[in-house]
This record gives structure tokens, sequence and C-alpha cells, in this order.
């Protein structure tokens, strides 16, 4: 057999590590937490074990800080060898690829309520006949008023039991203002982005450190523009969670893509962090630098698909 | 790091903190055992209320959550994770690596599990109790109408995805990443190649139920609409997700299966696999074709007549990919040199039952004959063939194929084989007549049925007794080949041919340290 | 020795498969408890032949691969001294196996798209149904007709109910499989039906008519039958819904058409008893009685005959805070409903008169004895106050 110090030079095998299982009690802690949490807030109970969401949550972020760091100390210290690295590249884009198909999923409700489901509904197509429980329902996109609003407009009662009140909103989110210009924020982003991306390989740390930092500056603004919007939505509009399927499908894209593109800042901070101030990342191995990329990128053609879908058909 | 990680580490940290493949593959199994026999005790309490007419032990609202908790456990925690786990200890040794690609996420995509089930199990023992709208949770059952339970169950269904994503990630980049100098893609061994397309509808697909059971933790929670038409969502909307994860859901749990017995078949019949080339492009239609198909599920929901005859065709056609398979694997027995230890008594009931399996799939597949057999226990005799008598049979031919590998001993082949035929006859008779029942018009998840179906009713019943205390004699085969026996060879069997038997048995702590040279 | 008893094992298996198919031929459709009854419509007819065709051609597939597999088994055996060939490919074998499946799943293809187009043609229908599927128990409306009406298992529950019972009684022919009140049908007339529910998705399915069709909460589903032969069909909701999903069976009596005439005339007569009753003051003897009748068809399911419901899903009335207080909240939890909850609004299925007669009952039933009675006015009133 071979002896061991072969070993060492064809691959890495990490030694044991706790990290791994700390992570999970750190994530089993935070979601049955927020179960717990939620269901309370449900029946309108006290939750005498509210502490477990954010002290799981806090535990589980710090054990994934430890983590990353870890991976990047072996990094540095060079014991991730060509193939562990190729590891890490294909981790991540499969990675991307799995948040594709969450986002598919959104995707896919929205294309089928606006296809199908408000046609129906509205008396149109195969399952026309729908409008017999929804006298009033025009099929229109966004809606302005929910079937169940409709029906009491009309003087109907209602055969399903009624679950909730589902409120249209008076108006609805136009594409020309914030979301356009945060289409324009997220494209130039993913262009600066890039050209940090060209500069570090052409060796110009100083140039991709400000490009970088122009990079999240631009995703900032993104994310406060979408705060402001919701506020504006929330209060001003009337556009709420509630405001029936397109308030449904609007907060879900939008949200999980806001979501998304905090963790895309996040990296992008971490990496900015250690281009400036460990100097870290080189013109040939960055594989840090090129996760967060790919992952800003993929949050930027969401956006292009959301603008598209949501805000302007 | 320490010079010294190469033996496994003492006491209860090894099983904790361990990066090792082999170790994380063990503990993938042990878990689904348990798993196993906690959804077959679940299955008992089914079989023992279906025993006869009436009700004789438990309330419906509990009939209920146990077919829920049964479903859910057997194919999230008994089938799926014993995939897994034959992939970690399997994959790298069949490949010639020396780990997987990403040792560390290895053990968080385990460790995760064990949490995910207590908490789903748990529920059981809550006030308002467990899940009861099925494993396929239909809305608005599982939203409007569900006990809070659902809560726990939303997250818990998120922890074995992520669970899963992570196997799979590393599963495909150990697959791409780690084969051996000379190991081509067209030389990988077929349970690798299942393996591979497997994982790649892992990550498709999993991710989409977490979509799905995110919307519903919405409606349920924070005033959305998705599932409820008073606000324009639709029910049928919760089910078109759903299936677009399901369908293909099915298919991850049988294609490994089918990489199983491509591996067993040529060792036992002395013959090189037939047609591996159009093997590994079945497998790969398959595998695209169920992205397509979903709907066949709900053929009865109304959907326009297009739509019915679209998913009739595609489902349809999924049978020709299989057949391929079946085809060659019988051609591979055919003039080969047969023995019948044990795995090869599995495969060749495998190939047997699954293709009945699969003939009642067909039949459901036409859109007409399924208004017949829709939500009746024809579908599930269907899915328990094919995944019973399929998944869950070459589950056990891989491990007792490999378990002298990994054990390093021979495992009693009396035993094995009394627990082979007491298992084929159990549930043979458990699911067999299913068909009929099903076809009489006993409708599934009822706790109480019409008088003339209480005889093949007994049957069933009997049979799920037979097949669970045959799996004991299981647990007891593999515990006292783990404590010692008859010394494996290196090759184990005579004909077997694979990089996994030319390490020694059992399989050292760490192997191919150095690559070995692939032709 | 092994493969012999294998290949026992799997001659016994195909002969209970030829057995079936056999017996199924020879049975009276009624009674066969084996295989899919070829039913009294068209429809049904042309499914049940079509599964047999393929069946048949399942089962000579099935032959003929399982055939060469046990040849093989037989006469290939290490233990006979057979030696190994090592052939491992044939394209031409290969493409031919790819291509004769595809022939034979367009000889299924072919028969099924026609039938499933016939299902789907629901035009020209001469009398309009509504069924809506409620937990659990059906709606019958017919539409244009002024008839509608509930329909619920009537098998008692007693003999049913029976975890811890020493002496069940004796169970009928048709336990679990009948109702209070079918929904009557006229013979040879094309019938649609409008399928939806009010809470969580239903199926309605009577397999005699091969008919079934989801009842999906705020959507219409169509589906049509046309019934030559007069008879009783059964069947049963066919998606699960909730815990008595296993009790909420459906019956159809098709009747000639003179019949048919006579029993909607019947039926509306009986509508108009109702709404007579509904401006009438009754007696409490009246009420009770009545009020028996509506809990146990309506609420016991839930609140279960002796008042003690199951919590903590469904609570119990005996004793309760709103059965037992302020009339008014009991009024509307009753007429109402409860929001996410799975108590529904009975305003829209129930009469005044049945709705004054529940309420009394639950006010004085099982030790509730506030003595309060509720007139069928006094829910006119209250819903007029809303
Ligand atoms: C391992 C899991 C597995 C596998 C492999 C399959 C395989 C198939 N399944 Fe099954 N199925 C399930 C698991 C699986 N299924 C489950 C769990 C459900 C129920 C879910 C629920 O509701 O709870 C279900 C339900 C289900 C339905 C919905 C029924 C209903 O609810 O009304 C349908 C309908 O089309 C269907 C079809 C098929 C088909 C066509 C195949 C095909 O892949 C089969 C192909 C194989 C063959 C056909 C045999 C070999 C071929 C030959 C020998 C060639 C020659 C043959 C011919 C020309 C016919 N399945
Ligand atoms: C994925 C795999 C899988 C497996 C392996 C099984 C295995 C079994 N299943 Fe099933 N089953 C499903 C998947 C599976 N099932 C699914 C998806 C559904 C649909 C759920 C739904 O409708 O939502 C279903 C539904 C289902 C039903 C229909 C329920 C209904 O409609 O109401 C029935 C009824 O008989 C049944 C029976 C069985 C039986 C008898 C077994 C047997 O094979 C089980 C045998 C195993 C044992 C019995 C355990 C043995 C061990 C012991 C007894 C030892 C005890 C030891 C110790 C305590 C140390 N299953
Ligand atoms: C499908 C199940 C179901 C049926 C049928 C049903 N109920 Fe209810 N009922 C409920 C549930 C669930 C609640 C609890 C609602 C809540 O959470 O406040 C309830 C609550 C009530 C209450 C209030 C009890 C209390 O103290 O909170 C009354 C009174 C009541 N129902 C009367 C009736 C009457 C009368 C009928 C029949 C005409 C009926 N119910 C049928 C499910 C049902
Ligand atoms: Cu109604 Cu099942
Ligand atoms: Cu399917």
């Amino acid at each position: 057999m071979s002896s061991r110090s072969d070993a060492e030079q064809t691959y890495y095998v990490p030694e044991q590590s706790k990290l791994p299982f700390l992570a999970t009690i750190g994530l089993a802690t935070f979601i049955y937490g927020a179960g717990a949490t939620l269901n309370a807030a449900r029946a309108g109970d006290p939750d005498p074990m509210s502490w477990l969401l954010p002290g799981g949550f806090a535990f589980f972020v710090a054990v994934l800080w430890q983590w990353f760091g870890t991976s990047i100390r072996e990094h540095r210290l060079g014991l991730a060898n060509a193939q562990l690295r190729r590891s890490y590249v294909l981790g991540m884009q499969w990675f991307i690829f799995s948040e594709v198909m969450f986002f598919f999923a959104f995707f896919l409700a929205l294309a089928y309520v606006r296809l199908f489901v408000v046609p129906w509904l509205g008396g149109e197509g195969d399952h026309g006949l729908a409008n017999r429980l929804w006298s009033g329902f025009a099929a229109e996109w966004p809606p302005s008023q929910t079937p169940q609003q409709a029906l009491d407009a009309a003087g109907g009662t209602q055969l399903t039991a009624r679950q909730s009140e589902f409120l249209a909103p008076p108006s609805t989110v136009s594409w020309s203002g914030i979301p356009l210009l945060n289409t324009i924020l997220l494209l130039s982003s993913s262009v600066t982005l890039h050209f940090a991306h060209v500069a570090l390989r052409g060796g110009r740390r100083g140039a991709m450190n400000v490009l970088l930092a122009l990079t999240l500056a631009l995703g900032m603004t993104f994310v406060a523009l979408q705060a402001w919007e919701y506020h504006h939505a929330y209060t001003d509009l009337g556009l709420t969670l509630k405001s029936g399927i397109y308030g449904s499908t609007f907060y879900l894209l939008t949200g999980f893509h806001g979501l998304h593109v905090c963790i895309g800042a996040l990296m992008l901070s971490v990496t900015l962090a250690r281009a400036r101030f460990a100097g870290d990342f080189t013109p040939e191995d960055h594989f840090g630098f090129q996760a967060a990329s790919w992952y800003w990128h993929f949050v930027d053609v969401v956006w292009v698909c959301l603008f598209l879908s949501v805000y302007l058909l | 790091m320490a010079a010294d990680h190469h033996g496994p580490a003492k006491g209860i940290g090894r099983w904790l903190f361990t990066t090792n493949h082999k170790d994380i593959g063990t503990m993938y199994l042990w878990f689904s055992f348990t798993m196993f026999i906690v959804g077959g005790l679940f299955a008992l309490v089914i079989r023992t209320e279906l025993f006869q007419p009436g009700l004789q032990f438990v309330k419906p609202e509990f009939f209920n959550q146990m077919t829920t908790m049964h479903g859910l456990v057997m194919v999230f925690g008994a089938i799926m994770p014993a995939w897994v786990g034959l992939a970690n200890w399997m994959i790298p040794l069949m490949i010639g690596a020396p780990d997987m690609a990403l040792p560390r996420m290895n053990n968080w995509s385990f460790w995760i599990l064990p949490f995910a089930f207590a908490m789903l199990v748990a529920t059981l023992f809550s006030e308002a109790g467990a899940p009861n709208f099925g494993w396929t949770f239909y809305a608005p059952l599982s939203t409007a109408y569900a006990p809070s339970s659902v809560t726990f169950f939303i997250f818990g269904v998120h922890l074995m995805g992520m669970s899963s994503i992570m196997g799979a990630i590393n599963v495909i980049a150990t697959i791409i990443n780690m084969r051996a100098p000379g190991m081509t893609y067209m030389k990988m061994p077929m349970f690798v190649w299942t393996w591979l397309i497997t994982a790649f509808l892992l990550i498709a697909v999993m991710p989409v139920l977490a979509g799905v059971v995110t919307m519903m933790l919405f409606d349920i929670h924070f005033g959305t609409s998705f599932f409820s038409a008073a606000g324009g969502g639709d029910p049928v909307l919760f089910q078109h997700v759903f299936w677009f994860f399901g369908h293909p859901e099915v298919y991850i749990m049988i294609l490994p299966a089918f990489g199983v017995i491509s591996e067993v078949l040529p060792t036992f019949a002395r013959k090189p696999l037939f047609g591996y080339t159009s093997m590994v492009y079945a497998t790969a239609s398959i595998a695209f074709l169920s992205f397509i198909v979903w709907a066949h599920h709900m053929f009865t929901v109304g959907m326009p007549i297009a739509g019915e005859l679209f998913f009739m065709y595609a489902t349809m056609l999924i049978a020709v990919p299989t057949g391929v398979k079946v085809f060659n694997w019988v051609t591979t027995m055919f003039r080969g040199s047969l023995s019948f230890e044990t795995p090869m008594l599995f495969a060749i009931a495998f190939i047997v039952l699954f293709t009945i399996g699969g003939f009642s799939g067909i039949m459901l597949a036409m859109a007409p004959l399924d208004f017949q057999y829709h939500d009746t226990y024809f579908v599930v005799a269907h899915f328990h063939y094919v995944l019973v008598q399929g998944a869950l049979f070459s589950i056990y031919c891989g491990v007792y194929y490999w378990l002298p590998k990994w054990t390093g001993h021979m495992y009693d082949e009396t035993l094995s084989k009394a627990h082979f035929w007491l298992t084929f006859i159990g549930v043979n008779l458990a699911f067999f007549p299913m068909h009929f029942v099903g076809l009489a018009g006993m409708p599934r998840r009822i706790p109480d049925y019409a008088l003339q179906f209480a005889d093949f009713n007994m049957l069933s019943s009997i049979g799920a007794y037979v097949t669970g205390f045959s799996q004991l004699i299981f647990l007891y085969v593999v515990i006292r080949c783990i404590r010692g026996g008859r010394p494996a060879t290196d090759r184990v069997w005579e004909a077997s041919h694979g990089l996994e038997w030319s390490v020694p048995s059992p399989a050292p702590y760490h192997t191919f340290a150095i690559p070995p040279q692939v032709r | 020795m092994l493969s012999e008893s294998r290949r026992r094992g799997t001659r016994v298996l195909a002969g209970i498969m030829l057995a079936c198919a056999v017996h199924a031929q020879a049975s009276e459709p009624a009674h066969s408890s084996i295989n899919l009854s070829p039913g009294v419509t068209t429809v049904s007819q042309a499914i049940y032949d079509l599964h047999m065709y393929t069946l048949w051609v399942c089962v000579a597939i099935g032959v003929v691969v399982f055939g060469v597999m046990f040849w093989s088994i037989f006469a290939h055996r290490k233990s006979k001294g057979a030696v190994a060939s090592s052939f491992h490919e044939s394209t031409s074998l290969e493409i031919a196996w790819t291509i004769a499946p595809f022939l034979i799943l367009l000889t299924f293809a072919a028969p099924a798209t026609n039938t499933l187009l016939s299902i789907y043609d629901a035009d020209e229908a001469e009398l309009d149904v509504m069924i809506t599927g409620y937990q659990w128990k059906w709606k019958y409306e017919y539409l244009d007709q002024g008839v509608a009406f509930f329909s619920s298992l009537s098998t008692p529950r007693e003999s049913w109910d029976t975890i811890g019972v020493q002496q069940v009684p004796p169970r009928g022919e048709n336990y679990l499989l009948e109702v209070d009140e079918p929904l009557v049908l006229p013979a040879g007339k094309k019938v649609r039906f409008l399928v939806t529910a009010a809470d969580v998705i239903h199926s309605w399915w009577v397999p005699q008519l091969g008919v079934k069709k989801d009842a999906i909460p705020g959507f219409i589903n169509e589906t049509w039958t046309r019934v030559e032969r007069t008879g009783t069909y059964r069947g049963q909701c066919a998606e699960l819904c909730g815990k008595d999903h296993g009790f909420m069976p459906i019956v159809v009596e098709v009747v000639d058409e003179q019949q048919f005439a006579s029993w909607l005339g019947e039926r509306r007569a009986r509508a108009e008893q109702e709404r007579v009753l509904a401006a009438q003051t009754l007696t409490m003897d009246e009420l009770m009685q009545r009020g028996e009748a509506v809990y146990t068809r309506s609420c016991a399911a839930c609140h279960q005959p002796n008042g003690e419901g199951v919590p903590p899903a469904f609570p119990a009335l005996k004793g309760s805070a709103i059965a037992t207080g302020p009339l008014e909240q009991h009024l509307d939890i009753v007429l109402n409903g409860k929001a996410g909850t799975a108590m529904a609004a009975f305003a829209a299925q129930l009469g005044h008169a049945d709705l004054a007669a529940v309420i009394t009952y639950e006010r004085n039933a099982w030790g509730n004895d506030t003595g309060d009675m509720v007139q069928p006015s006094d829910v006119a009133r209250f819903e007029q106050s809303e």
C-alpha cells in the first residue's frame, strides 16, 4: 500500500470537525424556535421559548462564521489542493442551480395563476364555470378586486368557508418608478462586479477594491429602495401579503429575491474585507471572490426575470 | 491538522464529528433502517386497523396521522437516506476516490436528518396530533384545515430538503471531480451513473418542494392566498407544484435501484452487463421524462383536455426506456452461468416484481382508466410494488452484496435466504390483494371499509405481519455479520469486478489514498 | 432446488392474475370483488374494455419477458455446469426492443384518447345537478328545479364506531355505502354534474357510472353521465378530506322518467312545508326532537353524539361557554362559522327551522339545561340584524 505522505500530496482529507454537528444544533434550535414562535403567535398564546429562535439563529450564524473562517484559513495554508478547489467550484455552481429551482417554483406559481387561475375565476376558458361561485369577478391582472371582494360587492354568498379577508390593493406598484431604477442599479452592479473581477485577474488590486465597494454600494442602495417601496406599498397603496394572489406572488417573489440580495451583499462584504484587509485572492486563485460574484450575477438574473414578470408584463 | 487522522477516532466523537465517507455511510444506513422500523410500525397500525371492518383500535383522526407519517417516514426517512448511505459508502470506492468531495458538508447533511425526523415524529405526542393530511399534503386540508403541527412539518421538510440538496451536491462533485485517472464517464459503474442522474434530479426538485411548503407557510401564518380561490389562488396550484417535485421524487427512489441491479446481475450471471450504453441513455431519458409527466397524479382534478392528453402520452413513453432496462437485464442473465446467492435472489425478485409494478403504472397512466383507479388501493398496490418490491428490495440486494466488503465477514447464507423468502412471501401477500380491492372500489386512506373488501384486507394484514417479522431476521443477520463470521476475501464474489473489490475486506478506513489507474 | 420453488411461486402468481381476469369476466358486475366493474354506462364500459385489454397485453409481455428469464434461470445455471457467454451488446436487438413497446403503447393510446374525449364532452345535457362536497356529506342541487338537499352516511354509528365495544350490532349488506337521501336521476337522460366543494377537496366517485371528479373549493368541474338501466349505484368520496373521509358515501338511484317527475314534485312540496314551518312557533318538544335529528346529521361528526367533541380539534359543546352562554354568540358561530377552523357557516346549509331546532337542542341536551328556546323567527331576526 501507499505511504501516507503520498496521500497527503494527492488529496486533503480534513480531520474530524465539530463544525457540522454544531451547525446542526444551531439550525435545529433555530428552526424549532421559529415553529414554536409562529404557532404561539397564531394561537395568540405567549411563547415561553421565544428565545429559541434568535438564540438558535445567532449560534447557527456563529458556527457558520467559524466554518467559513476555517475553510479560508485552510486555503491560505495551501491545504486546499487543485482538486479540492474544483470541488468547491462545483459545489457552489450546483448550489446556485438549486437556488434557481427554488425561484422556479414561485415563477411557476405566478405563471399558472396568471395564465389559468385568474381567467378561470373570471369566467374565461375551460374552467370559466368557476365564475358562478364568484359572480362579479372579472379576469384582469393585476386584479382590481379579489374574487371574495367581487362577490361581496355583487351581494352573493361565499360557498367556501371564509378563511380570511382578502382585499385587493386600490392601486399597484408601477414598473416605471423604483423598480426601473432598481433594475438599472442591479444591472450596473453586475457590470462593476465584472470589472472588479477583470481588475483582480489583471493584478490591479486597488481598482478591484474600489469596484467591489461600488458594487456593494449599488446593492445596498437597491435594498434600501426596495425597503422603501415595501413601506410605500404597505402604508400608502394598501398592498399587503393579504391582498389576494397579487400581493402573495408580489411579496414572495420580490421578498425572497431581496433576501438573496442581502445574502449576496454579505458575501461581497466578506470578499471586500478579505481583499482589503487580509490581502486574500490572487489573479490565479480566488475561489471566494468567484463564488460571491457568481451568486451576485445569479441574483441579478433573477431580478431581470422578476422585473419582466412581476412588474412589466 | 493532525498527522494521524487516518484511523477512526475513539468514542462517540467518531460519529458526531466524522468526515469519513464510510462512517457517514454507515450512519445513514442505520438511520434509514431505524426509520424503516418506525415507518413499518406505523404501517402495522394501519394494517391492524384494517384487519377487519369496523373501527377496532384507532380513531379515524389518528389513522390519518398514521397514513401520513408512514408515507413521509418511509419516503424521506427510510428509502432516500438508504440510497445516500450506499452512495457514501460505495461511490468513492467504485470510482477510486479517497473520500467524498466535500467531507464536512457530508457530515452536516447527515446530522440534519435525525433532528428533522425527531421534530416530525415528536408531533405525534403533541396535543394537536401529527400531520394528518397524507404524505402528499394537499391544500387546503394541509393549510386552512391543518392541525398546528403543520408548522413543524413544514420546517421538517425544509430541513430534509437542505440535507438532500447538500448530499446531492456532494455526490455530483465527487463523481465529476474525483474519478481515478482513466475512469471516463462511459467506464463508470452503473450505480455511479444512476446516482449522478439521481443527484441531478434531487438538486432540481428538492428546492421546488421547499418552495411549495414555503407557500403553505405563508398561507397559514401570513394571510397569503396561493391556495385559496377567494383571494385569486387555486388549491390545484399546490398539486402542480407538489407533483413537479413529487414525480421526479419517485425516480429518485428507483434510479439508484436500477444501478444496484446492474451491478449485481453481471456478478452472479458471470457475464458482462448487456447494453451498458443503452442503460446510460435509458436512465437519462427516464430522468428527462420525469420532469414532464407530473400531472398524471392529477387526472381527476379537471385539467383541460389538452393537458390530460399531453401528460398521458408523456407518461406512457416512460415505459420505453424502462423496458430497455428490463430487457437488458434479462439478456444479461440469458446464457450466463447463474448462481443464486442472496443478492441475486433479491435482484431477480426485483426485476419481476418491479415490472409488475411498472405494468400497473402504465395502466394508471391512461387517463380514462385512472378515473376508475385514482385514489383506490390499486394505486397503493402500484406504488408498493415499485417502492417495496422495487426500491426496498434493491436496497437489500445492495446491502447483502456489499456487506462482506464493509464488515470483512460473510453473512449467514441460510438466514439471509430465509429473510429473502419470508419477505418475498410477506410483501406479495400484503400488496397483491390490494390490486383486487382497489379495482373492486376500495378508496385509499380510509380506516374502515365496506364488507366485500374484508377477505383481501385480512390477507394483506397477515402479509404485513409476515413482512415485519422477517425484518428482524435481517437485523440479526447484519449484527452477526458485523460481530464475526467466515472471513470474506477481497473479491468476495467469484465474478465480481470493479474497483471496490480491489481493496481489502473490510475496506480500510481510508482507501485509494493514491488514485488507482483505470484502463 | 431454489429456482424450482421460485418458478412454482411465479406460476402461482401468474395463476392468480389469470384467475382474477377470467373470474371478472364471468361474474356479475355488482358482486365482483376483484376487478373493475363494467358498470352501467357507455363510458364505464369503454373504460372496462380498455382496462381488460391493457391487462392482457401486460400479462402477455410479462409471460414473454419472465419466460425468457426463467428459462435462463432453469437452463443457464452454474450448478448445471452452464458456461457464461460474453456477448454484451447488439444494436439491432436494442433498437428492436425500443420500438416494439412504443408500437404497443400506440395501441393503448388510441382508444384511451377516444374514451377521454367522450368523458370530456358534457354538452347537450338534459339535466344539471350541482354537487357540493362538505366535510363529510354531499349537497345535491337540481339547477332550475328548486330542489336541493344534503346526503350523508346513514349506517348507524354503533355499527362502525366500535372501538372497545364487545357486542357489535350486525352489519347490513351496504355497510358504509348507504345514505339518508340518495341522488335521484332519471334513466336515459344525459345529466351534467357541476362539482365543487365548500371546504377542502373531495372527489365524487361512482364506479358503476365510470365517473370520478374532484370537488375543488372555489372552482367548478364539469362531468356527465347517462344511465340507461334503473337501479341503485354506490360510491365513495375519493380524496382525503379529513377525519371522516372514509364515511362519506354516495348513492345514486336511477329511476324511470315518471318516477323521477313525481319524486321532484314530492321534493318541492317538502321544501314548501319547510317554509311554512319556518313561519311557525314550535314547542320545546318539537324543537328538541327536530334538533336532535339535525344534530346527528350535521354536527355529531365533529362535536360527537354525546356533545363532548374531540378536543382540541373539535371543542365540546357539553358545558361549553358558548352553548350555555349568551344566545347571540351561539347564533353567531352556528350561522357564520369561525374563519380558519373547520366550523362552517351553517346558515348556508340549514333552514331557519333546523337552525332554531339544533341550537335549542344544544342549549338543552347533555345537561346544558339553559331552558332556552329558539324559534325560527329568532334566527330570521338575528340574520336581519347583521
Ligand atoms: C419508485 C417509485 C415509482 C416508480 C418507479 C413508478 C413508476 C411509474 N408510475 Fe407510479 N407512483 C409512485 C411511485 C412510482 N411509480 C407513487 C409513490 C405513486 C402514488 C403517489 C401518491 O398518490 O401517494 C404513484 C402513482 C402513479 C400514478 C398516479 C395514480 C393516481 O394517483 O391515480 C401514475 C399515473 O400515471 C403512475 C404511473 C407510473 C408509470 C407509468 C411508471 C413507469 O415508470 C413504469 C414503467 C415500467 C414498466 C412499464 C415496466 C417495464 C417495461 C417493459 C417490460 C416494457 C414493455 C411494457 C409496455 C409496453 C407496457 N404512478
Ligand atoms: C417508501 C416506501 C414504503 C414502504 C417501504 C412501505 C411499506 C409498507 N407499507 Fe406503505 N406507503 C408508502 C410508502 C411505503 N410503504 C406511501 C408513500 C404511502 C402513501 C401514504 C399516504 O397515503 O399519504 C403508503 C401507504 C400505505 C398504505 C395505505 C394507507 C392508506 O391509504 O390509508 C398501507 C396499507 O396497508 C401501507 C402498508 C405498508 C406495509 C404493510 C408496508 C411493509 O412493507 C412494512 C414492513 C415493515 C415493518 C412492518 C417494520 C418491521 C419491523 C418490526 C415489526 C420490528 C419491530 C422491532 C423493534 C421494535 C426492534 N402503506
Ligand atoms: C367539520 C366539523 C364541524 C361540524 C360539522 C360542526 N362543527 Fe361546530 N365547531 C367546529 C370547530 C372546529 C369549532 C371550534 C371553532 C373555534 O376554534 O372556535 C366549533 C365550534 C362550535 C361551537 C362553539 C363551541 C365553543 O364553546 O367554542 C358551537 C356552538 C358549534 N360549533 C355548534 C355546531 C353546530 C350547531 C353544528 C351543526 C349544525 C356544528 N357545530 C357542526 C367544527 C364543526
Ligand atoms: Cu370527502 Cu373524502
Ligand atoms: Cu408519478
